[in-house]
C-alpha cells in the first residue's frame, strides 16, 4: 500500500530511531511511504499559543504539498502532535468557510491552495493496525518478543479528540495493546496509559512536567514492565531523556527504557538492533533486551567534529550564523 | 444579554472570544459541570479551573482572564475536549486566550510571563528555516531566559548530540520564500475566525 509520509521535526534528528525503524518495518509489510517534498514544520504546540491564522497556513502547507504528489491522499505521520495538528485543519477547514477562505488566501501568496477534505491524516500505529491487520503483522514475526514485558504507552493527541475519525477508544485504547500481544510480548496493565507525558512542559514549569512524567513510570514500575512502548516523539523524549532527571528530582530510581513500537516489531521481525535505531535511547534498553536474547549495540561513539574545550555542547544559533 | 437597544452595542467578553476562535467553539454552552477541570493534568497549577475560567468569560472579567496563568498552563492534550459534555472546544478556547493575553500585554502580569517567548522563539527559527529544531530551541530558549539551567541541561544536550539526536543547525526548507510569503499574507488577513 502508498501513502505519503509526514516526518516531521522531530524524526528527522531527535526521534530518528523512530523514523528509521519505521521504515524498517514498513517495508516487509508492504508499506510504501513517500515523504512529502519540501515539508514544513507543523507549528506544534506554540505557533497556535501566538498567532492562529499563520499556524493554520503553515500547516496547510502542507497538506496543500501532499494533494499534489502522487498517493497525496493519504498522509502517514508518525507523530501524535503533527497527527493531530494536519488532521485538525483538514477538518477545521471544512467546518468553517471562512477559515478555509482565509487559509487559502494566505497559501495563494505562495501559489498554492487546499481544498478540505482531500487529504486523510493518518497515525502510523492506525495504518499498521487497520490497513495491515494483526495477522499480516504475526506472519512476519520470526523471533517473538516472549518474556518482555511492556507497558503500552499512547499518550494525548493520538486517538483524542479524532479531528477525522477515531479509530480507537479515546479513553482506554488497545490497539497498541493488541499489537504487542500479536509480536509475542506480554503486556502488563497500565492504567495511565492515555495520560499526558507533560508535553512541551519540560521548558516552562518542570516541578509540573516531572511530577506528570514520574507518575508514568511509576505506574510502569509498579506493574513490572520492562520497558514502556511509545508512538510518539515527545513522549518518548520527555519519559526517556527526562527519566534521570526526574529520578533526581524525586529521589526515585527507575531505569525503564522507553522504545517506538516500532523498534519492537523489528526486533520480532528478525531485524538487528542497530538498524532500529536501538542504542540512542537515554535509558539503557540493554538489560531488558536481554530477556529476549538481543544484544542491543553499545551505546553509539560521538559523532564528528571537535569541540574545543571551553565550549559548552550547544548548538550554534541561527542568529550566529 | 444585557438587552441593550443602542445601535452601537458592544460585543460582550464572550462574544469576543467566540469571535476569535475558529469554527464554532461552543462556550456559550458551557454548563459548569467542571469535567475539564478534574480531567487536566495542569489543574494544580492553574490559578482557575478551564470551568472557572470559562465562569469569569461569562461574566465579562476579560482583564482578571487575560492575567491567569491557565491558558499558558493548558499543554493542548485534549483530555478536556474528549470528554466535555458540550463539546466546548476548550483548548482552542486557550489558545485565543492566548493570543488575546498577548494582544492587550496581560500576560506579563501572570505567573506564566515567559512562556509567550518561548513560543515566539520556536516561531522564529520556524519562519526562518521552515522546521523547527527543537532542541537548538529549548537551548536558545534557556540561554536568554534562565542562564543558570544552561549547566543543568548541558549534560543532556551532550548525550543527545552524542548519539546523533540532536543537530548543531537547523535544516531549511527549499521553499522558505514560498513559506514567508503565506505566513506574511496570513499575518495580514488577522484573526482566524
Ligand atoms: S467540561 Fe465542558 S461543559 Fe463542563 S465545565 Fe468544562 S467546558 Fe463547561
Ligand atoms: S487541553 Fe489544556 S485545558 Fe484541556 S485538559 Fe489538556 S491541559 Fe487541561
Amino acid at each position: 500500500m502508498k501513502y505519503s509520509y509526514y516526518p516531521g521535526c522531530s524524526l528527522e534528528r531527535n526521534a530518528i530511531a523512530y523514523h528509521r525503524s519505521a521504515m524498517a518495518v514498513a517495508a516487509p509489510l508492504g508499506i510504501e511511504l513517500a515523504e512529502i517534498q519540501d515539508w514544513n514544520c507543523c507549528g506544534a504546540t506554540e505557533y497556535f499559543s501566538v498567532d492562529l491564522l499563520p499556524a493554520y497556513s503553515l500547516v496547510a502547507r502542507n497538506l496543500a504539498l501532499a494533494a499534489q504528489q502522487a498517493n497525496g491522499d493519504q498522509v502517514v505521520a508518525p507523530c501524535s502532535a503533527c497527527f493531530l495538528n494536519l488532521s485538525k485543519t483538514d477538518r477545521y477547514m471544512a467546518d468553517s468557510p471562512e477559515l478555509a477562505r482565509k487559509i487559502n488566501t494566505a497559501l495563494a501568496a505562495g501559489g498554492l491552495h487546499y481544498d478540505p477534505g482531500t487529504v486523510r491524516v493518518r497515525h502510523l500505529l492506525d495504518v499498521i493496525v487497520n490497513d495491515i491487520g494483526y495477522d499480516a503483522v504475526a506472519a512476519k514475526v520470526t523471533k517473538p518478543l516472549h518474556g518482555l514485558q511492556v507497558a503500552p504507552y499512547y499518550g494525548c493527541l493520538i486517538v483524542r479528540p479524532g479531528y477525522q475519525g477515531v479509530f480507537d477508544d479515546p479513553e482506554y485504547p488497545t490497539s497498541l495493546d493488541k499489537l504487542m500481544r500479536t509480536l509475542g510480548a506480554k503486556v502488563v496493565d497500565f492504567p495511565l496509559k492515555t495520560h499526558c507525558c507533560g508535553g512541551h512542559m519540560t521548558q516552562i514549569s518542570q516541578p509540573t512536567a516531572y511530577e506528570l512524567i514520574r507518575r508514568l513510570l511509576k505506574n510502569a514500575a509498579d506493574y513490572d514492565a520492562d520497558v514502556i512502548v511509545t508512538l510518539c516523539p515527545m513522549c518518548q523524549l520527555n519519559l526517556d531523556a527526562f527519566q534521570g532527571e526526574v529520578n533526581k528530582y524525586f529521589k526515585t530510581d527507575y531505569h525503564i527504557p522507553v522504545l517506538y513500537f516500532t523498534q519492537l516489531m523489528g526486533l520480532a521481525f528478525g531485524i538487528s538492533a542497530k538498524e532500529l535505531g536501538i542504542g540512542k535511547e537515554f535509558v539503557d534498553a540493554r538489560p531488558a533486551l536481554s530477556k529476549i536474547g538481543v544484544e542491543a549495540p553499545e551505546p553509539e561513539a560521538p559523532r564528528r567534529r571537535r569541540r574545543g574545550k571551553k565550549e559548552l555542547p550547544m548548538p550554534s544559533m541561527p542568529e550566529e550564523e | 444579554m444585557a438587552g441593550s437597544a443602542t445601535p452601537a452595542r458592544v460585543a460582550t467578553f464572550l462574544e469576543e472570544v467566540i469571535a476569535a476562535t475558529p469554527g464554532d467553539p461552543h462556550l456559550e454552552l458551557c454548563l459548569q459541570c467542571g469535567t475539564c477541570g478534574g480531567s487536566c493534568p495542569s489543574g494544580p497549577d492553574m490559578d482557575h479551573t478551564p470551568r472557572q475560567l470559562f465562569a469569569m468569560i461569562a461574566a465579562g472579567l476579560k482583564d482578571e482572564v487575560l492575567r491567569s496563568n491557565t491558558p499558558w498552563y493548558c499543554v493542548s492534550c485534549y483530555y478536556c475536549v474528549a470528554r466535555c459534555p458540550q463539546e466546548v472546544h476548550i483548548t482552542d478556547v486557550m489558545y485565543t486566550l492566548k493570543q488575546m493575553a498577548i494582544r492587550e500585554g496581560l500576560y506579563r502580569e501572570s505567573s506564566a510571563a515567559e512562556v509567550p517567548e518561548f513560543s515566539e522563539t520556536f516561531i522564529d527559527l520556524v519562519e526562518n528555516y521552515g522546521r523547527s529544531f527543537e532542541l537548538g530551541l529549548a537551548t536558545r530558549y534557556t540561554l536568554r531566559h534562565h542562564p543558570l539551567n544552561v549547566v543543568k541541561m548541558a549534560p543532556m544536550g551532550l548525550e543527545l548530540l552524542r548519539k546523533g539526536r540532536m543537530d548543531l543547525t537547523p535544516k531549511r526548507i527549499k521553499g522558505l520564500d514560498q513559506l514567508q510569503a503565506i505566513l506574511a499574507k496570513a499575518r495580514e488577513l488577522g484573526g482566524a475566525a
